[in-house]
């Protein structure tokens, strides 16, 4: 690899006397990397999101997060903003190519319900990034999202910040499957493509991650190459199809056996609707003590069921067809029903995620009474 | 008279929506005050940014005109009994809320009613905008639109965030999406931010342009071209490349637009042009720079929404994102080369041409045998085709789907694989001229992409682009998957008009349906085959698909006459290249009087066979000359003896000539229809002049079905 470090002086050399005089004297020192999502994160955490971690399952978007694919269902509002590593397997270059990468970084922003000003919001996102936007063009050009195995779209634009797409911004209309409302807006930034705006390289790998104590600048490259090479290799050369298929069935099995199971829950656990109550107080005498205790355990049954587990092994199914998609492994015929499967699988979390949140919202007040065993979970941080 | 202006003040429309919608705007507004008659022929000014669709309407009356009107009651005989009101006249009066007696007498031709004039008082103007207009921009037509606040509110193409209503100084009070109506505007994001007050709906356009917003669409566009030429008068002998659609998205794109001249390495330039130009066009919005040889230079012009860029921090951008692109297409392009195109075959086992038509390994051979038979159908109708040059070039044609190049630049499709054929040697026995002409077939393949778009310029190009189409066409309707009214998700039409524009520019001896018979015998014993719709009359509907489109092409891209376009395809619409040399026959007889009668005739001849037909009357089956009694019929069984010259024209496809034999059969036609009966009682005679009108039907019907021109007047 004919990676190298250099310099501060070397990355500037090729600017311009009046951009440096413009550009660099006004903010001194362009942002870090990680200055830069500190920022993000300030800006959204004083707009009122929840500062949310990268999840730790692969994902191939900001968006394939729990924190996005099953926060923007439902009604409950919600704002929150993470980092998320996406991982797109076929995107690899073995970090030969200085605008692509295998895994990159997204700024994930989830607005539940969007406010009226978000554009402006966004627009002060940037300003916080040390982007003055009076000196910048500044565009909203049409791109709609949509992603067939998450059975997900949105409508949107990519911002274009002087001809450079730095954000994907999106209005979710549904996601799972299911029509959404309220409806989510999803800022969507792209930290490298960001970062290396800011300081003007021509290579990912030339973005200064952190300047260390001693003033030398760490580069991206420094922290992330070896990273896409390997991977490079594994997902294109060395990733065992067969395995992958194998391992791709498995955690479909086990999803799938999950989501099985919560509508065999379910069935035995009707909604605790005001008529079906009012239906069973009518013939009290009916009531079996069995039946009774039954009905008490089912609110719990249905909050306990880990359909959030069932949406880890969604994910993993996701990944391990990327990784056969790279490999080349995928036939035609096989490729539309694996996307078919994988979506089967998210359109059935999100209804069951669906459904849990409707139940746990029509048992609260009971829950709340004092169930002793709701107190205990949640002292063990369930 | 008051002006009114309406402005919605939007997040950002899609560039390529917003011309529509203003205009559709536009005519709601118009129609609404006409309707309401709160202005005749009202003048209307239009104004739309990518943030804002506005009408400003002049001269609209502040309140509709009152009007009198007379209303029609019960019948005298019921309103009155011996002289005085009944309680029907009363309750008559009472519903209008006049006096009894002011009700008047009214005669019509059904008799007396009891009537009254009545005033009708004009409703304010303000009161009726604010309750319609609502509802027209609820109306206003989306490719796509969205919810933004919630299931239960409105779609529109973005959220609304603000109105503007006027009528003069005041506001009126109309809402939409959650949002009232009133004097705010918004300027431009960054320029002018913040809300920016009309006064009246006549400074609207200078109020915004104050706040940095060039409102109508038109000036901005005369902007544009200016500062493009200014900016391109900074490098000597350039111009910039024409482009009309690439103009027009970058107007909807801005508010206050200006140009940036940039520059790129011009060790750039030895990447395709047709690469650069994609790249700078659909990917930048970029306008390239040219010599005056057409020959690309190492520039180009952005067009900002902002003021322009003294420190020139915009320009360093978007050279930089060049940079990167050009960077990727060459990085595309060297990669591209480890495996050349015929390696690549193999490959499209693995891309999808449709989920159950297989892959597009699976039509690569389809298209290759198809190719070859309409090669040697052309060859053996006395066309020149190198058949090889078309195997070998429908063997690579979809190779280009597995480059790098192609997967980031999809619309270079085709393109990428004619040049990659050229700069590859294929096979070195081959002479250069073959490999060349492979490359062009290649590049060709999906051409013409729409009906103002050139052909494939050779014939071997041609006929590949026929053989792809066809192939599609005949699999999605195989498939059941045809167009119907405005869905045609696989754009098949367009495939059709192509395949129809190839015919006819090409002067192709290529009948239709033999091409889709042998189309669809391609997908024999296929897997595809088994998903095939079962009891589907595939000829039928191909051909009748088909005449659409070849009609589509002589009406709206030849410009003939409807009724010219029905006459000859009803004698045949299987020939393209035929139907069109006796179209302009038709077209050149059309007017003549000797045809208006001949039509005339035609169409009566035709409706006494059907009624013949209807009642059941018999035909004979030959015209027995000697039956025929009367002179008239005598000298029309003598004319149709020219059918056997006409048919002999024909042949040789002298139309003309044909047509003027025809015409000389007005006279004995004429005559015959004013002499002689047809239906007369005696059966015999009847049925022999039944045939003889009959034959001359078939006879002369073959170029054109005359019965079908519209004659002037009648």
């Amino acid at each position: 690899m004919n990676y190298r470090v250099k310099g501060p002086e070397e990355c500037r050399s090729g600017l311009s006397p009046a951009y440096q005089e413009n550009h660099l004297s006004s903010s001194q020192n362009p942002l870090t990397f990680q200055q830069l999502v500190l920022r993000l994160q300030n800006f959204w955490a004083d707009h009122g999101c929840v500062l949310q971690q990268p999840y730790d399952v692969e994902v191939g978007a900001g968006t394939m997060a729990p924190e996005t694919f099953l926060r923007v269902l439902g009604p409950k509002p919600y704002r929150v903003g993470y980092v998320q590593p996406s991982r797109r397997p076929a995107d690899g270059r073995y970090g030969e190519n200085p605008n692509r990468l295998f895994k990159h970084l997204q700024f994930q922003v989830i607005l539940k319900p969007p406010p009226v000003n978000v554009q402006e919001l966004y627009l002060e996102s940037l300003s916080a990034l040390g982007i003055d936007l009076r000196k910048h063009d500044i565009k909203f050009e049409e791109d709609n999202w949509e992603s067939p195995t998450l059975g997900a779209w949105g409508i949107g634009w990519q911002v274009m910040l002087d001809g450079l797409e730095i954000t994907q911004f999106t209005y979710f209309q549904q996601c799972g499957g299911i029509d959404l409302d309220p409806i989510s807006a999803e800022l969507t930034y792209g930290l490298e493509r960001i970062t290396a705006f800011l300081q003007d390289v021509d290579s990912i790998y030339d973005i200064t991650w952190v300047v260390s104590p001693d003033g030398r600048p760490v580069k991206y490259g420094e922290i992330r190459l070896q990273d896409e090479l390997q991977f490079s290799v594994y997902n294109f050369e060395r990733a065992d199809v067969e395995k992958a298929w194998k391992h791709l069935g498995l955690y479909e099995a086990e999803c799938q056996a999950l989501l099985d199971e919560y509508a065999a829950v379910k069935l035995q656990s009707p909604v605790d609707s005001g008529e079906k109550r009012k239906a069973k107080s009518e013939e009290p005498a009916h009531d079996s003590g069995e039946e009774q205790m039954a009905k008490s355990e089912r609110p719990t049954a249905i909050r306990r069921f880990p359909v959030l587990a069932a949406f880890d092994l969604c994910l993993k199914c996701s990944h391990l067809f990327n990784i056969l998609d790279a490999r080349g492994a995928i036939s035609v015929t096989e490729r539309v029903g694996v996307i078919a499967r994988i979506r089967a699988l998210a359109v059935g979390v999100a209804k069951a995620y669906v459904d849990q949140q409707k139940a746990e919202e029509n048992s609260a007040p009971t829950e709340e009474k004092g169930s002793a065993k709701a107190e205990q979970l949640s002292a063990a941080g369930l | 008279m008051p002006d009114f202006l309406l402005e919605i003040g939007t997040e950002e429309i899609p560039a390529r929506m917003i011309d529509s919608a203003r205009d559709e705007l536009t005519r709601r507004v118009g129609d609404l005050l006409q309707r309401e008659r709160l202005a005749d022929n009202p003048t209307l000014q239009t104004y739309s940014t990518p943030r804002r669709l506005a009408v400003l309407a002049s001269a609209v009356s502040s309140a509709q005109p009152d009007i009198t009107e007379q209303v029609t009651g019960p019948s005298l005989k019921v309103a009155y009994k011996d002289g005085a009101p009944t309680p029907a006249a009363a309750a008559f009066a009472r519903k209008l809320n006049v006096p009894v007696n002011s009700l008047e007498k009214i005669t019509t031709p059904k008799g007396e009613y009891l009537g009254a004039t009545v005033k009708k008082k004009g409703r304010p103007a303000a009161e009726i905008l604010a309750e319609s207009l609502p509802k027209e921009i609820a109306g206003i037509y989306w490719a796509k639109s969205m919810y933004w606040r919630g299931k239960s509110a409105e779609r529109f193409v973005r959220p609304v965030r603000w109105l503007v209503s006027l009528l003069d100084g005041e506001v009126v009070p109309l809402e939409f999406a959650g949002i009232r109506a009133g004097q705010a505007s918004e300027g431009h994001r960054i320029l002018s931010p913040g809300s920016l007050p009309i006064g009246r709906p006549s400074d609207y356009s200078s109020a915004l342009a104050k706040a940095s917003v060039v409102a109508s669409a038109a000036e901005r566009q005369q902007r544009i071209r200016k500062a493009l030429d200014a900016a391109t008068r900074t490098i000597p002998g350039a111009r910039w490349r024409e482009d009309k659609s690439l103009l027009d998205t970058v107007v909807n794109l801005t508010e206050f637009p200006s140009v940036v001249l940039g520059s790129f390495d011009p060790e750039f330039l030895a990447l395709a042009d047709e690469v650069l130009v994609t790249v700078m066009r659909d990917h930048q919005k970029y306008f390239a720079l040219e010599d005056a040889s057409g020959k690309l230079l190492p520039h180009f012009l952005a067009v900002l929404n902002t003021d322009g860029d003294p420190d020139g921090l915009i320009r360093h951008g978007n050279e930089r994102v060049l940079r990167a692109r050009f960077n990727d297409a060459r990085f595309f392009w060297e990669t591209d080369q480890k495996i050349p195109l015929r390696q690549r075959v193999d490959m499209l086992r693995a891309v999808t041409f449709q989920k159950d038509l297989g892959s597009y390994f699976d039509k690569t051979m389809r298209v290759q045998k198809l190719g070859s038979l309409i090669s040697e159908a052309l060859r053996s109708a006395g066309s020149s085709v190198r058949s090889g040059v078309v195997h070998k070039a429908a063997l690579l044609a979809k190779t280009d789907l597995t480059t790098e190049l192609v997967k980031e630049f999809t619309e270079l499709q085709g393109i990428v694989g004619g040049l990659y054929a050229k700069a590859q040697q294929l096979d070195p026995i081959l002479p250069a001229a073959t490999a060349e002409a492979i490359g062009d077939a290649i590049y060709d393949q999906y051409k013409p992409e729409s009906m103002d778009d050139s052909v494939p310029r050779s014939v071997e190009g041609a006929v590949l682009a026929i053989a792809d189409k066809a192939d599609s066409i005949a699999g999605m309707f195989a498939l059941g998957l045809q167009p119907t009214g405005s869905k045609d998700p696989f754009a098949l039409r367009r495939a059709a008009n192509g395949i129809v524009k190839i015919i006819a520019e090409h002067k192709l001896p290529l009948p239709i349906a033999k091409l889709f018979s042998d189309a669809r015998a391609e997908y024999a014993g296929s897997e595809a085959e088994k998903r095939f719709v079962k009891d589907f009359s595939f000829d039928q509907a191909v051909a009748s698909f088909m005449r659409e489109r070849l009609e589509f092409y002589l009406r709206d891209v030849r410009g003939f006459a409807y009724d010219v376009v029905n006459a000859v395809l009803a004698a045949d619409s299987d020939d393209v290249v035929d139907a069109i040399a006796r179209a302009e026959a038709v077209r050149e007889v059309r007017g003549s009087e000797d045809f208006a009668s001949i039509s005339t005739a035609f169409k009566r001849i035709k409706n006494i066979l059907r009624q013949a037909r209807e009642t059941k009357k018999s035909i004979a089956e030959h015209l027995d000359s000697d039956a025929l009694t009367e002179d008239a019929e005598k000298r029309l069984a003598t004319a149709i003896e020219i059918a056997s010259a006409v048919r002999a024209l024909r042949e040789e496809k002298n139309y003309s000539a044909a047509l003027a034999h025809i015409s000389r059969l007005r006279q004995p036609v004429d005559a015959f229809f004013d002499k002689v009966m047809v239906m007369v009682d005696d059966e015999t005679v009847r049925a022999n002049r039944l045939a003889l009108l009959q034959t001359l039907l078939n006879e002369f019907s073959t170029i054109a079905d005359f019965s079908e021109i519209v004659t002037e007047g009648k």
